[in-house]
């Protein structure tokens, strides 16, 4: 049972009326362009429907429920998007190249910081560049998180400015063959250079480096000396650079300090010492490792609907909690609580008035 | 006619004073704010937005053969110098009201056209002098702070990175704060220094600030003059200008293919291997289409038939159309058809073939085969047509690539490259393309030049007779022997 209050302060009171939910039934089927009159409608129709997912779409020019009755009208800007949030989504799938520890649906604590870098770096980027404010980080109840950008200024831009927006922190130059190309200049925009120096390098060396394991043992260094090799640099050189870590490994093992740890960190350091002359290359390998995987064209459109916070993901059965972006390092996804547990709290706790669900948060 | 009552976009009715039809105090570059208040004649009428039509398709034209923005400012002034003379602003003026017109009553043309008008406006404010740039924002009233020294110091080295990230020489003395939303162009590319909300653009990128105010305006105006159009044409307008105004926007002025220029004499046996070698995919889809269902439907008749000019088309259509829906049905129902596309029935007219603009702007329903394929295949389709004229995956992607981008005209270009090995030049027509493929592959020495992507040229170019069918010439009175004039 939720409470939601869907109306931003200083809206008229059409507003909630004109906002486009869709549900989800059993059976995976979908209806869309809903609307209510109110949150006392809207409880009633999602008890009476029972949908496995709510998600929100953009406030229309009239309530998308009742769009049909304007069918006839020739003009077609009498049905369309006047407002919505700017959002975001961050997929761990789409970072499945440089995973190591898990793949598809999967997620883990070794992982998850790639998701708390895209917190970061985006959160951060809204407020400093955009000057936006009131942003909201959800769980998404499986394998990513959204963004929910509600400023007044953030829901009223047009498709072209969300689109710029997505661009500006677009740095995969994808086509078919090869998705996941990083590809900056010498010298970055401060945008990037701040996110490289406060966020990524710190993250790469700090999290990913170790929790990826990525360079031990060698199937996970051949992986990424296979992405160097592409940048031009011969074989033979990548050769050399590859023959020097059994070395070194041979001498720790005699001192019987093997780690994986320490060996990841070794081979870290050496290559960046091959890689002095290439900063530029070092650069692309730290962001291809780290930087955040938006999916862009969610962004991009305001008709584009995303799921509701503080539903419950049908296959998890976690509840799409809020993060706290300045705490989101915190943030353990494996323990966000499920539909069982609320329930169970629930149970325990007859005489709370369980007026907003924010407090399955504190659980 | 005097301009007054329709023109305006939403300005005073009562049209203004001479000067300030030109704007700015230069009398050259504005924002088209007033309607002139002038009379012209009818042939000027036509003759000025004929004129300023050309310069924008040929703007389109160079664009679609992927010109950056410093190559096209002279091509730019070559255009409005050679159709609008040097002396314009009365033209200049006059033109774009016209096309306003024009261009304004649907959502497909009114895109073009702001699109179209924003980029020569574009190239037109680059080349003027800074002093009537600075004039032109002023007049315009554009609501932007240029920041003081004290303010640039404090951002100095990250405006710096910005410039050097973009490989811009950054000793700009002027900068302005600027909305985010209003520069769209800049945040896309990480072109701009960002903070809190607030872009800091440099002087020379003044014209992005600029060319978004204009094309913001002339949007608003393009949806208020069609309201207004609507109404007017009811009106008194109807027989006079209104089918002036309306043939304008379909009008195709490239190339005219309406008489043939040479006669390239070949048999109908020959028609399945030049369509596999020369036409354009839109053209092919539609032939084959014709070949294996003996059946098209209303649009694709027109599109290919218009195509083909068949000089004895009734035989060809009979032929195909026969297989399925029988003789007799034939000649009553799709012969009269076909003989108006020639020119033999009703009206009598020759009509001209569709250039690309036209298919790109059709809208094929289900059961169409119609339309330019780039825009109305769904990218499945496209995928799979590509690869069976014997695209390699690259190719086939870059393609792709282009028309994600709506590209379309680009991206039949590419596969023109693709499949003949030589670079087009520019697609704006179906005959055209298939005029440039003929010459390529007629030339002898081509065959060495050019890589051929897939088998049937070959057969195509042998000395031996053609595998399907006999001899091209003087023999088998039972064959249907028809001469195709492709012009």
């Amino acid at each position: 049972r939720l409470f939601v209050d869907g109306k931003h302060p200083s809206c008229d009171s059409s507003f909630f009326g004109r906002r486009e939910f869709s549900f989800t039934l059993e059976n995976d089927i979908y209806l869309r362009y809903m609307s209510f009159r109110d949150a006392s409608e809207f409880e009633a129709t999602v008890c009476e429907k029972r949908p496995q997912k709510i998600d929100i779409g953009a406030v229309y020019s009239v309530d998308p429920a009742k769009r049909l009755a304007y069918a006839n009208v020739s003009n077609d800007r009498v049905f369309a998007p006047v407002e919505k949030e700017l959002v975001f989504d961050v997929d761990m799938t789409d970072y499945d190249d440089i995973r190591n520890c898990c793949s598809g649906a999967d997620i883990c604590l070794k992982c998850w910081p790639l998701m708390t870098i895209a917190i970061k770096v985006v959160d951060s980027t809204l407020r400093e560049d955009f000057g936006f404010d009131h942003i909201l980080w959800v769980y998404s109840g499986r394998r990513g998180v959204h963004c929910w950008v509600c400023d007044a200024r953030a829901r009223k831009l047009t498709n072209e400015q969300r689109a710029s927006i997505a661009d500006y922190f677009r740095v995969y130059k994808g086509n078919e063959n090869n998705n996941r190309k990083v590809s900056l200049p010498t010298h970055l925009h401060p945008f990037l250079a701040r996110t490289y120096s406060q966020f990524l390098s710190r993250y790469f060396d700090e999290e990913i480096l170790i929790k990826q394991s990525l360079l031990h043992p060698q199937e996970n260094a051949d992986k990424v000396l296979k992405l160097l090799s592409g940048e031009g640099m011969s074989m033979q050189y990548m050769s050399s650079v590859y023959s020097e870590l059994p070395v070194q490994l041979e001498e720790k093992k005699r001192n019987n300090t093997l780690l994986p740890d320490k060996i990841n960190r070794q081979r870290w350091a050496d290559l960046q010492r091959k890689l002095m002359q290439k900063r530029g290359i070092q650069r692309e390998l730290v962001f291809t490792y780290t930087y955040p995987r938006l999916d862009l064209e969610v962004t991009k459109k305001m008709n584009h609907l995303l799921k509701a916070p503080f539903c419950i993901h049908p296959k998890t059965g976690r509840v799409c909690v809020p993060i706290d972006p300045a705490d989101c390092d915190n943030f353990d996804p494996t323990t966000v609580p499920t539909l069982p547990e609320v329930l169970v709290f629930r149970l325990k706790h007859v005489n709370s008035s369980f007026s907003s669900v924010s407090s399955c948060s504190m659980i | 006619m005097a301009f007054r009552s329709i023109g305006a976009g939403g300005r005073a009715e009562d049209g203004g004073e001479d000067s300030r039809g030109g704007g700015a105090g230069s009398g050259k570059l504005s924002f088209y704010e007033a309607a002139p208040d002038e009379e012209i004649s009818l042939e000027d009428f036509e003759e000025y937005a004929l004129d300023r039509l050309r310069v924008l398709k040929g703007i389109e034209e160079e664009r679609s053969r992927g010109k950056k923005m410093e190559e096209m400012d002279p091509l730019v002034s070559d255009l409005w110098r050679k159709h609008m003379g040097s002396d314009s602003s009365k033209k200049d003026v006059i033109s774009h009201f016209i096309l306003r017109l024009a261009y304004c009553r649907t959502e497909d043309l009114r895109r073009w056209f702001l699109g179209i008008e924003s980029v020569l406006f574009r190239h037109r404010f680059r080349c003027e002098m800074p002093a009537a740039q600075q004039k032109l924002m002023d007049d315009c009233n554009l609501p932007y702070k240029a920041m003081t020294s004290a303010e640039i110091e404090a951002v100095k080295e990250n405006l710096e990175s910005v410039a050097r990230s973009t490989n811009q020489v950054s000793n700009s003395k002027m900068y302005y704060k600027v909305p985010f939303e209003d520069v769209p162009e800049l945040v896309s590319g990480r072109k701009v220094y960002l903070r809190r909300g607030e872009a800091f653009v440099p002087r020379e990128q003044l014209s992005f600030l600029v060319v978004g105010q204009f094309r913001s305006r002339l949007s608003k105006a393009l949806v208020l003059t069609n309201r207004k159009w609507i109404s007017f044409i009811a009106g008194e307008e109807k027989d006079r200008l209104a089918p002036m105004v309306e043939a304008l926007s379909t009008r195709y002025l490239g190339p005219d293919y309406t008489q043939p220029k040479s006669s390239n004499e070949i048999s109908l046996q020959d028609l399945d291997q030049l369509a596999k070698a020369s036409f354009p995919l839109c053209m092919r889809s539609l032939f084959f289409q014709l070949r294996d269902d003996h059946h098209l439907r209303h649009g694709g008749r027109q599109q290919l038939g218009l195509f083909l000019k068949l000089e004895d088309a009734l035989a060809f259509w009979r032929a195909e159309f026969s297989r399925k829906v029988g003789v007799e049905k034939f000649d009553k129902e799709y012969a009269y058809n076909v003989r108006h596309n020639y020119g033999k029935e009703g009206k009598r007219t020759d009509y001209t073939p569709y250039s690309c603009v036209k298919l790109i702007m059709s809208t094929p329903g289900v059961g169409d085969h119609h339309g330019c394929p780039y825009r109305h295949f769904s990218e499945d389709k496209l995928r799979a047509s590509l690869g069976g004229l014997g695209l390699n995956s690259r190719q086939v992607s870059s393609a792709l690539e282009k028309t994600r981008s709506q590209h379309y005209q680009l991206a039949c270009a590419e596969v023109f490259e693709a499949v003949h090995g030589c670079s087009s030049d520019g697609i704006n027509h179906p005959n055209q393309y298939f005029e440039q493929s003929r010459a390529l592959l007629q030339q002898p020495k081509v065959k060495q030049m050019c890589s051929f992507s897939f088998n049937d040229t070959v057969e195509f170019f042998s000395q031996e007779e053609p595998a399907s069918g006999g001899e091209n010439n003087n023999n088998d009175a039972n064959e249907e022997k028809t001469t195709l004039m492709i012009s």
